[in-house]
């Protein structure tokens, strides 16, 4: 096969190598940080609310991983702002594979999920759901 | 045929043996088994994970189901009387196979590595160690020691210490006789890096462990598969390694002890076939080998494991590690050429048959996940070696590592593999 991979498609590699929203929030309404411990991908979100203190205004993200990682990141940022708390907290895997548009692998799979379990993970931190001090996906077993 | 194609083993017959080598990958991998729009060749480098399984030990397997299936060491009758001389035999050949002179009374069958290690640890470990003491291992120890005696010490108060590994995945043998002093009760230590492929001087730290009246435990998980190896020309006190990285099925391990230590140590695991005899109060131990081998041991697989290690003398280990070093090398050159891999471990020529590599700005699983869209089957991650990566500086790696059926052209397909991902990351 040639340059066409399956996994990452143009639209991951694009939003991998020019990533949006990359960088921090002046004034988050919140801010959390979560990792893969086995793959090293670790990423932070930052999320500022409207005044209703339910939508979401604008994400940003920063960290570093491997390309599925970062770029459901990116994907996330644009996708979120509009969408509300309950909204996001609702969000499961098949709506980030569904975002990425590609297959994702099963073992790839918690690369693919990281920014949104950051995203909401922070959320219930601040609704002061749950204290954790950092988000970590389950690592894996080699 | 040029000379350059030529090999120490055959491989063309070799992989005559191995039918899974035929098949293709890159299908729906939610029906194990079918393989109708599975369209991508498969390479298989994952060989220090596992080892695929010849027909001769598939067979060998196939022959004790349809023909002796029973359990061992109960039955009078035919069938059981049967299955425990093959089960018992399997003992004596893996022995034979490391150059343990005691035969089945030195070898233990367990799961595999892991549980061999655990074994001592609790058999010996929880009894013998205490404040005051020390267990030294190297940085590049596997999980399966390193965790094990990492939590064996903090249950008993002991140490543990870990022999530095210098810039070439080498040991720093100068820190070895730091560390390794009168409080020293353990030297357990990888023969063969399952990350940097070095070559560990086992029997030099046996010797050094023993000057201290400590013992030495040689994890052999890599080396067995690979080498000639005698554990009493070591002079390892322990000795641990798997059957399925050496052609032989998955839940059979082994684990070999002198004699005399062996006896000494009280059982790990209790129950049916370990015992001479039991009273509501107390029992006494069987001998050895099955006082460490409580429950229906895994007979068909040790039937299995016996026909790996004859499938492996027939080719000669001598061979083995000849074909393995020459692919280690093979592959060392050709990652070799590229500024943007970085390699770790000692040079090519001076390593056990696997390369752990990482390409620049390609995360390691971004790298295996492309790979694995052409067929190329390779290790991502820490290998169970983390505080080595640690130290390396990186979170994972990408680890290609060698068997008696590969051949230089799937190295090839490897570096052209790595190609595409460096293009499509570019
Ligand atoms: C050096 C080393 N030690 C121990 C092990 C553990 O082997 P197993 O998983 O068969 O117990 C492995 C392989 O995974 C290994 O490469």
């Amino acid at each position: 096969m040639g340059i066409g991979s399956d996994m990452y498609r143009q639209q991951i590699m694009d939003h991998y190598k020019n990533p949006r929203n990359h960088g921090r929030l002046e004034s988050p309404t919140f801010t959390h940080t979560g990792e893969n411990p086995s793959c090293g991908d670790t990423i932070t979100m930052d999320v500022q609310l409207a005044d209703d203190g339910e939508t979401i205004e604008r994400v940003a993200f920063s960290g570093d991983g491997c390309a599925i990682s970062q770029a459901s990141a990116s994907m996330l940022t644009q996708r979120l702002p509009g969408t509300t708390l309950s909204e996001l907290a609702e969000m499961d895997t098949d709506d980030i594979t569904e975002m990425l548009g590609v297959d994702i692998s099963p073992m790839r799979i918690k690369c693919a999920v990281l920014a949104r379990q950051v995203a909401q993970d922070g959320a219930k931190i601040h609704d002061g759901e749950i204290e954790i001090e950092q988000t970590k996906t389950e690592g894996d077993d080699d | 045929m040029r000379v350059q194609e030529s090999y120490p083993v055959d491989v063309d017959a070799i992989r005559a043996d191995f039918p899974i080598l035929q098949r293709k990958v890159g299908g729906d991998i939610s029906t194990p088994g079918e393989h109708d729009d599975d369209d991508t060749p498969l390479v298989y480098l994952d060989n220090a994970a596992t080892s695929h399984t010849p027909e001769q030990v598939v067979d060998a397997i196939v022959d004790y189901y349809h023909g002796y299936n029973s359990n061992v060491h109960r039955g009078i009758h035919h069938l059981s009387q049967e299955a425990s001389v093959a089960y018992e035999n399997a003992h004596d050949r893996v022995a034979e196979f490391i150059g343990a002179s005691g035969g089945r009374e030195e070898v233990v069958f367990t799961k595999n590595t892991t549980e061999s290690m655990n074994l001592v640890a609790y058999a010996w470990g929880l009894d013998e160690l205490g404040p005051g003491d020390s267990v030294v291992m190297t940085e590049m120890e596997h999980h399966a020691s390193l965790v094990t005696w990492q939590q064996i010490a903090k249950k008993t108060g002991a140490e543990v210490r870990y022999i530095r590994v210098d810039d070439d995945g080498r040991l720093d043998m100068e820190h070895a006789k730091e560390l390794i002093d009168d409080s020293t009760k353990m030297v357990s230590v990888v023969h063969v890096s399952n990350t940097l492929g070095t070559v560990n001087p086992v029997s030099e730290l046996a010797d050094m462990a023993h000057e201290v009246g400590a013992y030495a435990f040689v994890d052999g998980a890599q080396s067995v598969p690979t080498r000639p190896v005698d554990v009493e020309d070591i002079d390892a006190d322990f000795f641990a390694f798997s059957g399925h990285k050496m052609c032989g099925p998955t839940g059979i391990g082994a684990l070999y002890g002198k004699r005399d230590i062996l006896e000494e140590m009280q059982p790990y695991l209790y129950g049916g076939e370990m015992i001479r005899s039991v009273t509501y109060e107390d029992s006494t131990w069987e001998d050895l080998p099955w006082k460490f081998e409580a429950g229906t041991p895994p007979i068909a697989q040790g039937v299995g494991f016996a026909a790996a290690v004859d499938y492996l003398d027939d080719i000669g280990m001598e061979n083995v590690q000849a074909h393995e070093e020459l692919l280690a090398e093979y592959a060392y050159d050709r990652l070799g050429e590229f500024d943007d891999i970085e390699m770790y471990g000692p040079p090519g020529d001076d390593r056990g048959g696997l390369v752990a590599f990482n390409l620049d700005s390609v995360h390691a699983h971004d790298l295996s996940s492309i790979l694995n869209e052409q067929g190329v089957a390779i290790r991502a991650g820490d290998h169970c070696t983390q505080p080595l990566h640690d130290k390396l500086g990186v979170a994972a790696s990408t680890r290609a590592s060698f068997y008696i059926y590969n051949t230089r052209e799937e190295v090839d397909k490897l570096v052209d593999a790595i190609d595409t991902a460096r293009e499509l990351f570019a």
